[in-house]
C-alpha cells in the first residue's frame, strides 16, 4: 500500500520511462564475472524478452533485481528513484516478482494461501482474515481467468495451474514488475496460448514484464523489446519491431574470438561406440550416433534438450527403454555405473557439488575412489598405491593444490573438476563423457581443460563432450551432434558447424521449412 | 580439515583430562590405574555399539534399534544357556554375533531396497525386536542361577590383567579402525555419506554400502547383547531400554557428523569415555546420578556447535589461504 504513492507520482511526471532500470550492474562470483557492467530497462505495459546463451547471466540478473544477489557495482533505479535491495523481501514490496521455472510454491497448502502467504489480510486482532483471504483470492483468479477453487490444495494442481497461482500472486501483490523466467518451458501448447493471453492482460494493466526465453517463435510472438546478453555483458537492446531472428542470433553468439583452442588433427580410428535407437520413456527417443577411436564429438542443444539424460543412460545412472549399446563392435547391457566403468565408459558430471567431486574426503581419495581394486591387496588398501596413482594424474593435469592429503572441498571450482577429471582417467577409460567441462571455471583453467582434452584425443582416447558453450563446441569438437527436446536435430562436420547452424537446429528455427522440404526430396 | 579434526579430537581429549582432574581434586582415588581400567571395561559396551553406529551414521543413517537388537540377542543368549548349560561360549558368542547381524541386515535391506528413512526403519524394528523378546521369553526373566558358571564367566575372565569385556572393546574399536582406514567398504562409507549423488556417479552402490553399515552394527549390537546378559548375570525384555540415546550421544559427542561422511572413530572412542567417565564419576563425587542426563545433554550440545562452526569457517578462510599456498608449493 505504501508503494502506491511514489508509484502515482512516476506515472504522472514520466510516463514513456522505464519503471525499472539497472545500469552498470556487475557482478563477480570467485573466478568468474557473471556480470559486466550490464544496464536492463523495462517498460510499463511492454514485454521485454531477454536472450542470451546458458551462462550469459540471464539468471544473474534476475536475482539481482529480485533483491537475492546485491550487485558489486551499478545502480537500480526504480521508478525513477535510486533503490537498492538488501533482500528479496525489499524487492517483493517495491512491486517486483518473479516467476519462475520451477514454480517455488507449496504444495501442502491450498490456493489461496499461496497466493497470500506472507502478505495475509489480517483481522484486528492479527489474526489471519480468512473470508477476507478467500475472496479476494477468488477475485484475483477470476481477473486472470483462472478456473481454480481457492480452497484446492496445490499439490493436485498440474504445472500449468500452479503457473496460474504464481501469476495470481504477482497480481496480489500489485507488482509493477513481473518477471517470468521461461514460463513456457513445461507447458502444453494450449497452455501456452494461455500464457500468452495472460501476459497480454498484464500488459494491458500497464505492468512491466520481463520474459526470458530461448525460444525465438514466443520472443517474437510476445515481447515488445529485446535485451541481448552474451558471457555476462551487455549486446544489445532495441524495439522487436526492428530486428529479425538472424541479427538477434548474431547478437547472441557474435563475439570476438578471445580464445584460443588447441591445434588438432582430425584422424579418428575404428568405432569404439555405437549407439542405436536409444530411447528414454519421458527424456529422449531414438537417439543414435558412432563414436570413433581418438574423437572429440560435441553434443550441442538448449538446456533441457536432453543432452545430460542421454549421457546418464549411457553411464548406467538412468535405464533407457529401447536401444542397443555397442562397445568395440560388441553389445553391451549398461546397468549401473559400476558397469559402465567396467566397459570403460566414465562420464564427468555437470554438476560438480553435487554429482563430482565427495567434498570432505582428501584430494588422493577422491581419485581412486573408482579404482580401490586395484591400489588394494588381499582386500586392504595400500596407501602408498593411492597416493602414486593419485600423484599420476593430478600432476599430469597440472593440480594446484597444496597437498593431496587436503580436502578437495578447499580447492577452487576449476581445480575441484580437474580432481573429477583426474579420477576418471585413473580407472584407463576407452570412453570418457565430459558435461559442460568448463561450466563455471575460470579462463586459466579452461584452457588447461581444453588443452587436456586434445592431448587425450590425440592419445587414442574418445571423448563426448557435452557443452552449451558455442566456442567451445565449434573450437573443440570433430563433429557436433545437435539435440532438440529430446530428439537428434543435426549431425555437423566441417563447414557446416557455425555458431549460426547450431543456434537454429538447437532452436528449431526454420526447422518446418526445412522438413517439408525434406520430405519432399 | 585434517588439521581440524586434530584439534576436536585433541580438544575432546582435553575436556576428559580436565575433566578427570576435577574428579581427583575430591577423590584422588578416581585416576588410579585399577579404576581407570574399571571405568573403561564399564564403558565397553557403550563404546562396541557406538563404534557400529559411527560406521551407520557415515553413511549418512540412523540405527535407532540397536539396544532392542542387544536385548534380543542376549535373550536368545540367555535362553540358549538356560536350556543347554553345556554350549560352549564360542558357540553362544557365534550365535549372538549372527543374530546381531541378520537384524542389522533386516534394517538394512529395509533402508536399501524399500528407500524408507532409517530412522523410521529402525524405530519400527526397534519396537518388534523388543516385542520379539515378550514373545520368545513370555515376559519372564532368565536369572543368574539359570546360566552356566562359563556363560556368566566369561565378560570378567582376567586377560593380562583386563577382563574379556575390555579386551573386546579394544578389538572392536582396533577392527573397526582398520576396516574404515585400509579397505574399500571403509572408504566407500565416507564416500556415501559425503555425498551420495557422487558416489553413485562412482559406480558405488549407496543403498549396498548402507547395507553394509547397518549389518556391522547388528553384529556388534548383537556381540554386546551376550557380554551384557553374561555380565550382569540376567536377561529380561526391558534390559539396556533407552541406551540407543546414550550410544547416539557417544558418536556425536566423539565429533561424527549426523550429515554424514565425517568423524574418525579416535572421536568415537573419546565419546564414549567421556559418556563413560561422566557416568562413573558422578556417583563418587556425590552427585545426582540425574546430572548426567544434563551433562550429556550440554556435552552433546556443545559438540555440535563446534562441528557446524568449523563447517563454516571450512569453506571460507581454509579455501583462501589454501588457494594463496597453492602456487608457491608450501606443504599445509
Amino acid at each position: 500500500m505504501q508503494m502506491s504513492v511514489p508509484s502515482r507520482q512516476f506515472d504522472q511526471t514520466q510516463a514513456d520511462g522505464p519503471v525499472l532500470a539497472l545500469s552498470g550492474i556487475t557482478k563477480t562470483f570467485p573466478g568468474v564475472k557473471a556480470l559486466d557492467g550490464v544496464s536492463l530497462e523495462l517498460f510499463p505495459g511492454q514485454v521485454t524478452a531477454l536472450i542470451g546463451e546458458n551462462g550469459a547471466g540471464k539468471s544473474t540478473i534476475v536475482k539481482t533485481l529480485t533483491g537475492i544477489y546485491q550487485p558489486d557495482a551499478g545502480t537500480i533505479t526504480l521508478a525513477g528513484q535510486p533503490v537498492r535491495f538488501a533482500t528479496a523481501q525489499d524487492a517483493a514490496r517495491a512491486g517486483i516478482t518473479a516467476i519462475h521455472q520451477e514454480t517455488v510454491l507449496f504444495d501442502e497448502l491450498t490456493v489461496a494461501e499461496n497466493i497470500f502467504i506472507g502478505h495475509a489480510p489480517r483481522t484486528r486482532l492479527g489474526l489471519i482474515d480468512w473470508p477476507t483471504l478467500r475472496s479476494r483470492a477468488r477475485e484475483i483468479l477470476t481477473r486472470i481467468d483462472a478456473d481454480l477453487d481457492p480452497d484446492t490444495p496445490l499439490r493436485e494442481l498440474g504445472i500449468a495451474s500452479k503457473h496460474l497461482v504464481a501469476i495470481a500472486r504477482a497480481l496480489s501483490v500489485d507488482a509493477r514488475v513481473v518477471v517470468m523466467d521461461e514460463p513456457t518451458a513445461a507447458l502444453s501448447h494450449k497452455e501456452i496460448e494461455e500464457l500468452y493471453e495472460l501476459v497480454d492482460r498484464l500488459k494491458a494493466e500497464g505492468r512491466a514484464i520481463l520474459f526470458i526465453s530461448h525460444k525465438f517463435d514466443e520472443v517474437f510472438r510476445i515481447a515488445d523489446r529485446y535485451t541481448v546478453f552474451r558471457d555476462g555483458t551487455h549486446v544489445g537492446s532495441g524495439l522487436m519491431s526492428e530486428v529479425c531472428e538472424a541479427d538477434l542470433v548474431r547478437m547472441m553468439v557474435g563475439r570476438d574470438v578471445d580464445q584460443i583452442f588447441p591445434d588438432r588433427v582430425h584422424n579418428p580410428g575404428e568405432d569404439v561406440l555405437q549407439v542405436v535407437g536409444y530411447s528414454h520413456p519421458t527424456e529422449f527417443a531414438d537417439i543414435g550416433f558412432t563414436l570413433r577411436q581418438g574423437e572429440i564429438l560435441g553434443f550441442y542443444g538448449l538446456v533441457g534438450a536432453g543432452r545430460s539424460e542421454v549421457m546418464q543412460a549411457l553411464f548406467g545412472i538412468t535405464r533407457p527403454s529401447k536401444g542397443v549399446v555397442k562397445i568395440g563392435g560388441q553389445i553391451k547391457v549398461i546397468r549401473s555405473p559400476a558397469d559402465a566403468v567396467e566397459n570403460g565408459i566414465v562420464y564427468v558430471p555437470e554438476d560438480r557439488g553435487r554429482q563430482g567431486a565427495v567434498i570432505g574426503l582428501p584430494i588422493f581419495q577422491n581419485v581412486t575412489l573408482p579404482s580401490l581394486r586395484r591400489t588394494s591387496k588381499n582386500g586392504f588398501l595400500r596407501l602408498a598405491e593411492e597416493f602414486a596413482l593419485a600423484r599420476q594424474y593430478t600432476e599430469r593435469l597440472d593440480l594446484r593444490a597444496a597437498s593431496l592429503d587436503q580436502d578437495v572441498g578447499n580447492l577452487s571450482g576449476g581445480n575441484q573438476q580437474k580432481v573429477v577429471i583426474a579420477k576418471w582417467l585413473a580407472t584407463r577409460p576407452r570412453v570418457i563423457i565430459l558435461d559442460e567441462p568448463t561450466k563455471g571455471i575460470d579462463i586459466g583453467s579452461k584452457a588447461a581443460v581444453h588443452a587436456f582434452m586434445a592431448e587425450l584425443a590425440a592419445e587414442g582416447l574418445s571423448v563426448i563432450m557435452v557443452s552449451s558453450e558455442i566456442p567451445e563446441v565449434l573450437g573443440m569438437s570433430d563433429r557436433v551432434i545437435v539435440m532438440r527436446e529430446g530428439l537428434i536435430a543435426a549431425e555437423l562436420e566441417g563447414g557446416d558447424l557455425t555458431p549460426e547452424t547450431l543456434v537454429r537446429h538447437a532452436a528449431g528455427i526454420g526447422a518446418a521449412a526445412e522438413t517439408t522440404a525434406g520430405d519432399r526430396a | 580439515m585434517t588439521r581440524f579434526l586434530k584439534s576436536r579430537e585433541a580438544m575432546l581429549t582435553g575436556a576428559i583430562l580436565a575433566l578427570l582432574a576435577l574428579i581427583a581434586s575430591r577423590f584422588p582415588g578416581f585416576i588410579a590405574p585399577g579404576n581407570l581400567a574399571r571405568v573403561f571395561t564399564d564403558t565397553s559396551p557403550l563404546l562396541i555399539l557406538a563404534l557400529g553406529q559411527t560406521v551407520v551414521i557415515l553413511t549418512r543413517c540412523i540405527d535407532l534399534s540397536v539396544a532392542a537388537n542387544l536385548a534380543l540377542s542376549g535373550m536368545v543368549c540367555a535362553m540358549l544357556n538356560a536350556a543347554w548349560p553345556g554350549l560352549p561360549v564360542p558357540v553362544i558368542l557365534a550365535v549372538a554375533v549372527t543374530l546381531g547381524a541378520i537384524m542389522g541386515m533386516a534394517n538394512g535391506i529395509l533402508v536399501w531396497k524399500l528407500q524408507i528413512p532409517p530412522i523410521v526403519v529402525t524405530l519400527g524394528t526397534m519396537t518388534i525386536y523388543r516385542g520379539i523378546i515378550f514373545l520368545i521369553s513370555d515376559g519372564a526373566w532368565v536369572n543368574a542361577h539359570e546360566m552356566s558358571a562359563a556363560f556368566t564367566g566369561f565378560p570378567r575372565a582376567s586377560l593380562l590383567g583386563l577382563p574379556v569385556l575390555a579386551w573386546m572393546g579394544i578389538l572392536a574399536t582396533a577392527g573397526v579402525a582398520l576396516m574404515i582406514a585400509r579397505t574399500p567398504l571403509g572408504r566407500a562409507f565416507y564416500a556415501v555419506g559425503g555425498n551420495p549423488h557422487a558416489a553413485v556417479y562412482t559406480g558405488l552402490s549407496v543403498g549396498r554400502t548402507q547395507f553394509w553399515a547397518f549389518t556391522l552394527s547388528g553384529a556388534l549390537a548383537g556381540l554386546t547383547g551376550y557380554l551384557w546378559v553374561a555380565r550382569y548375570a540376567v536377561a529380561y525384555v526391558d534390559i539396556a531400554a533407552g541406551f540407543e540415546l546414550e550410544v547416539v550421544a557417544a558418536c556425536v559427542i566423539g565429533g561424527i557428523s549426523i550429515a554424514g561422511g565425517a568423524g574418525t572413530i579416535l572421536g568415537t572412542l573419546l565419546g564414549a569415555l567421556f559418556l563413560g567417565i561422566v557416568k562413573n564419576a558422578l556417583p563418587v563425587v556425590d552427585v545426582s546420578p540425574f546430572w548426567q542426563m544434563a551433562i550429556s545433554g550440554s556435552a552433546i550440545i556443545v559438540a555440535v556447535t563446534l562441528n557446524t562452526r568449523s563447517a563454516r569457517t571450512k569453506g571460507r578462510i581454509i579455501l583462501r589461504s589454501a588457494e594463496h599456498r597453492a602456487p608457491e608449493g608450501a606443504a599445509a
